[in-house]
């Protein structure tokens, strides 16, 4: 039964990143990244990452996508978006990449599938919620502040590159401020 | 029966590869991105998958640092492309050869 899911959410995922990267409207791109999320999120679920499926859900196809259909939609890109030229490069990258990737596979596959003797298997705790904030506010606490560092450096880095003009009339109004010196 | 890891290896591969080619060959910029988001989503499967695997949190905590970047690099890089719109009315990344000598 497992199989079968994994191998539904596989195709799934495989087939649309590569309309992902073949459709030549931005929109549908966007669209078929939509439903490539949704399944991530299902393949997520199969793998009792419940709380990581609902933050795939909620973050990526909420907000990520919609911030990129949102700029597709306000720059009205025209639809003559034709390939690089570059495919050669892309073929010497890729080829030997996945050379590589299948001899590694083929090489190591009982190997990796083994469970490591070290570890004890346990089935998760029921909440994985729970077990993922209690993880995240004790052994990763400085990450998760820094975190919230890279938030805001991203906030104020967006507000400053799409503002339209910097420097004018607005550093005027700066300077009447009462809090400015 | 499980499935076993190495399924979920392959399946990441292929993503991040198709990735590589979408950011190798297409010309707009929002497509760019669109494939810089395949490639963060296939580390995210491996994250998660040897996070099952090895019955440990940490991986499942390093996708959620992940997603937090992803979040912050959309941010920034379309404020960057709304940038560029504005200054040449292009999104064609041919037409951008500012910093080329």
């Amino acid at each position: 039964m497992a199989h079968v899911f994994f191998g539904y959410f596989a195709g799934i995922i495989a087939i649309t990143s590569i309309l992902v990267v073949a459709l030549r409207n931005p929109v549908y791109s966007a669209l078929s990244l939509l439903v490539m999320f949704f399944h991530v999120a299902g393949l997520y679920v199969t793998l009792h990452a419940e709380f990581l499926a609902a933050v795939q859900v909620i973050v990526y196809a909420g907000a990520i996508l919609v911030l990129y259909l949102f700029v597709v939609m306000l720059l009205n890109v025209k639809r003559d978006d034709r390939y690089h030229s570059q495919w050669r490069i892309a073929a010497f990258v890729c080829i030997p990449l996945s050379i590589e990737f299948l001899v590694l596979v083929s090489g190591n596959m009982v190997a990796a599938n083994r469970r490591p003797a070290s570890l004890p298997v346990e089935p998760y705790a029921a909440d994985n919620t729970l077990a993922i904030g209690q993880t995240l506010f004790s052994t990763y606490l400085f990450p998760f502040e820094v975190a919230s560092l890279i938030l805001l450096v991203a906030m104020i880095g967006a507000i400053v590159l799409a503002k339209r003009d910097i420097g004018g009339h607005e550093a005027k109004d700066m300077t009447k401020a009462p809090g400015a010196q | 029966m499980t499935v076993p890891v190495s399924y979920y290896l392959i399946l990441s591969a292929i993503v991040f590869l198709t990735g590589i080619v979408g950011v190798l060959i297409r010309r707009n910029i929002i497509a760019i991105l669109l494939s810089v988001e395949l490639m963060l989503n296939a580390t995210n499967i491996n994250f998660v998958a040897f996070s099952d695997h090895l019955q440990d949190l940490g991986g499942q905590v390093f996708v959620f640092f992940a997603l937090t970047v992803a979040a912050a690099e959309v941010a920034v890089g379309l404020a960057i492309i709304i940038a560029l719109h504005r200054s040449k009315s292009t999104i064609n990344v041919e037409e951008f050869n500012l910093l080329k000598w």
